[in-house]
C-alpha cells in the first residue's frame, strides 16, 4: 500500500526530472541557436525551467527526500523518474566538440513537451498538496511564453519551405516515438491518481490532444498517435542516452559532494 | 541637401570635431567622417562578436555546473552575453548600411577571420574555477575598458554600454561568489582558483591590449582617442584593472604569478612582467588555443542552421 507522502514525492520526482533534463538539454544549445535573438529566447526558457526544476526539488527536500542538489546531481539513471523524451540527445556528438544539433528536433521536442507541461500544471494548481498548486501558479506564468514560443516556431517551420516540412515531420516522427511514458504515472499509477494530486493519465493525455488538435488542422496535419512507451522512464526504465547526461551535469559535484560549490 | 553639397568636405569634418568637442552626441543617420564610422565599425563588431564567442568558453560549463544555484546563474550570466552581441550588433548593423552589409557579412567576416574576437575567449577552461574567475575577473577587466566608453560620441553605442556595464557589474558578482565559495572551501578548490589565476594572468594583461602601437603594428587607440570614443589609454586601464583587482586577489589569500609585481609609489604605477605580446598577436590571429574549436563550433552550428533561416525568410517574404 502506497502512502499519501510516497506517491506525492514519486509525482515530485517525475516533475523535477522531467524539467531538469530538458532544462540540461537546453543549455546543451547555448551559443549554437539558429539567431541570436533566438539564443537570447530559448536560452531564457531553458533557465525558467531549471527553475521550475530547483521548485520541485525543493519541495522533496522539505518532505525529507534529501539535499535538492544532491537529488538533481546525484541520482543513478536507475532512480530517475524523468520521461524518455527528456533525456534524448539534441543530436550527435558532444556539447563540448562540435555537435550535429538539429533545431526541427529541438522545436517539436519542445512544443510537445511544454504542451504536456502546460496541462498538467493547469491540473496541479488544482493539487491536494497546497505547496505544489502554489507553486504551479508561478509556473504557469511563465509557461505561457514557452508555449507561445514554440508554438509559432512549430507553426511557421510547418508553413515554410519543403525543406522545413520535411525536417519537421521527420521531428515530429522521432518525438512521437518517445512520447508514451510523457502522461504515464508508472507503477504509482493508482496512488498518484487517487489522492487528488493530479488529474488523471487519461484526462491529461485528452487535454493535450484537445490542445494541438487546432494548431495541426491549421496546418493540414494530424495529431500523431501516443504510442504505448517501449521504455517507461517513470519506472526507472532509461537509455544510455541519461547516463551519460547525468556523468556530464554532476561531474563537477562530484569532486567533492561535501564541499560548498 | 543643398546646404551640405556646398560644405567642403574638411569644413564638415571640422564641425563634426566641433560638435563631440561640445559633448554632443553623434546619431546613425548623422554625417560622419568615414575614418569614424570605420573606427565605430571596427570597435563595435568586434566588441559585438566577442560578446558572442565569449559565450562559448563559459558556456562549456553551463551544463556541468555544481548545484542546482550555480547552474541557474551561469544560464542567466551567458544569456546577458548573448542579448549584449545582438545589442551591439545591431548597433553595428546601422553603421554598416552605407557599404550595404548586414550580420550575415559580419558572420562571414569571423568565419574567414576578418573579424576578430577578443583574446581571452581564445583560451581554454579547464575546471569550473575557470568559470569563476572569468565572470570576476575578465568581466571586471570589461567593466574598466566599457566604462571608459561610457560617455563615448556615438549615442547608440553609449546607450548600449550604459545596459551591458550595468548587467556586467552582476556578472562579476556572479563570478566573485563562486571564486568566494571556492577560495573558502576545501584545500582542492583553493589550489583550482590558484591554476586557474596562473593560467589567466598573462591573458588578463593582454585583455587591455598593448601599450602602444610600438608593441603589435597597430592600435586604433590612438582614432578612437582623437573622436572621444574612449579617453583613456590602453595602459591607463590596465593600471585601473591593477588598482582594483590585486588587492581583492591577494585578500583571497591568492598569489599573483608574477614575481616582479610591485607598487611604485612614486610614480603611482604598478610595475609588471609585460606578458608574451608575440603570444597575444597569433591569439588575435585565431591562433589561440582553442580559436579554431571556437571558430569550427561557430561556423558549423551556423551552417547546420542555414535551413531555419532560409525558412524564416520565406515566411517574411
Amino acid at each position: 500500500m502506497t502512502t499519501h507522502t510516497e506517491a506525492l514525492k514519486e509525482l515530485l520526482f517525475q516533475l523535477a526530472d522531467d524539467d531538469f533534463l530538458i532544462s540540461y538539454r537546453g543549455s546543451e544549445w547555448l551559443g549554437l541557436a539558429p539567431h541570436i535573438e533566438e539564443d537570447v529566447a530559448s536560452s531564457s526558457i531553458t533557465q525558467d525551467t531549471m527553475g521550475h526544476a530547483t521548485m520541485y526539488y525543493n519541495l522533496l527536500e522539505e518532505l525529507g527526500a534529501g539535499n535538492a542538489d544532491a537529488l538533481a546531481h546525484l541520482r543513478p539513471s536507475a532512480e530517475r523518474r524523468n520521461s524518455i523524451l527528456a533525456e534524448r540527445v539534441n543530436g550527435e556528438g558532444y556539447y563540448m566538440e562540435t555537435p550535429i544539433y538539429d533545431w526541427a528536433y529541438a522545436v517539436v521536442r519542445n512544443y510537445f513537451y511544454t504542451q504536456a507541461k502546460r496541462v498538467k500544471i493547469d491540473s496541479l494548481r488544482e493539487s491536494s498538496y497546497a505547496p505544489l498548486a502554489e507553486g504551479a501558479v508561478k509556473v504557469s506564468m511563465e509557461l505561457h511564453y514557452h508555449l507561445m514560443h514554440w508554438r509559432t516556431w512549430f507553426t511557421q517551420l510547418l508553413s515554410s519551405t519543403d525543406e522545413a516540412k520535411e525536417r519537421m515531420n521527420k521531428a515530429i516522427q522521432l518525438v512521437m516515438e518517445d512520447f508514451g511514458d510523457i502522461f504515464s504515472y508508472g507503477q504509482y499509477k493508482e496512488a498518484i491518481e487517487s489522492e487528488g494530486l493530479i488529474a488523471s493519465e487519461d484526462e491529461l493525455t485528452k487535454s493535450w490532444l484537445a490542445a494541438l488538435t487546432p494548431v495541426f488542422a491549421s496546418l493540414g496535419l494530424e495529431v500523431p498517435k501516443i504510442p504505448a512507451p517501449t521504455k517507461n522512464g517513470r519506472n526507472g526504465e532509461h537509455t544510455e542516452e541519461l547516463d551519460a547526461a547525468i556523468a556530464t551535469l554532476s561531474e563537477v559535484y562530484r569532486l567533492d559532494t561535501e564541499a560548498v560549490w | 541637401m543643398v546646404l551640405a553639397a556646398t560644405r567642403t568636405e574638411e569644413e564638415m569634418q571640422t564641425e563634426f570635431l566641433a560638435r563631440i568637442e561640445a559633448g554632443e552626441k553623434i546619431e546613425a543617420d548623422d554625417w560622419m567622417p568615414e575614418e569614424y564610422r570605420v573606427a565605430l565599425i571596427k570597435l563595435i563588431s568586434m566588441h559585438g562578436i566577442s560578446e558572442i564567442m565569449g559565450a562559448l568558453p563559459e558556456k562549456e560549463w553551463v551544463p556541468k555546473a555544481p548545484s542546482l544555484r550555480r547552474k541557474l546563474g551561469i544560464m542567466s550570466k551567458v544569456q546577458d552575453e548573448m542579448g549584449h552581441g545582438q545589442l551591439l550588433l545591431r548597433v553595428a548593423e546601422d553603421l554598416l548600411k552605407p557599404y550595404d552589409r548586414n550580420r550575415g557579412d559580419l558572420m562571414q567576416d569571423l568565419f574567414n577571420g576578418d573579424l576578430k574576437f577578443h583574446n581571452v575567449f581564445h583560451m581554454e577552461t579547464k575546471t569550473w574555477a575557470d568559470a569563476g574567475l572569468i565572470g570576476w575577473l575578465v568581466d571586471g577587466a570589461a567593466i574598466i575598458t566599457q566604462t571608459n566608453m561610457l560617455g563615448a560620441s556615438y549615442g547608440p553605442y553609449a546607450r548600449a554600454l550604459q545596459r551591458i556595464c550595468a548587467e556586467e557589474v552582476f556578472h562579476a558578482q556572479h563570478g566573485e561568489s563562486i571564486i568566494l565559495a571556492l577560495a573558502e572551501g576545501t584545500a582542492e578548490q583553493r589550489a583550482m582558483i590558484q591554476e586557474s589565476l596562473n593560467g589567466w594572468w598573462e591573458s588578463l594583461l593582454m585583455f587591455f591590449g598593448p601599450a602602444s602601437s610600438n608593441t603589435t603594428g597597430s592600435s586604433k587607440q590612438d582614432v578612437t582617442i582623437k573622436y572621444r570614443i574612449r579617453t583613456k589609454t590602453n595602459e591607463q586601464l590596465r593600471q585601473d584593472f591593477f588598482d582594483k583587482y590585486i588587492p581583492r586577489i591577494q585578500s583571497l589569500g591568492l598569489t599573483i604569478p608574477d614575481p616582479t609585481l610591485r607598487y611604485n609609489d612614486e610614480e603611482k604605477l604598478w610595475e609588471y612582467a609585460q606578458p608574451d605580446w608575440s603570444k597575444f598577436k597569433k591569439i588575435i590571429k585565431n591562433e589561440g588555443p582553442r580559436s579554431q574549436a571556437r571558430l569550427n563550433l561557430r561556423r558549423t552550428s551556423y551552417e547546420y542552421n542555414a535551413w531555419v533561416r532560409d525558412a524564416l525568410s520565406a515566411v517574411i517574404d
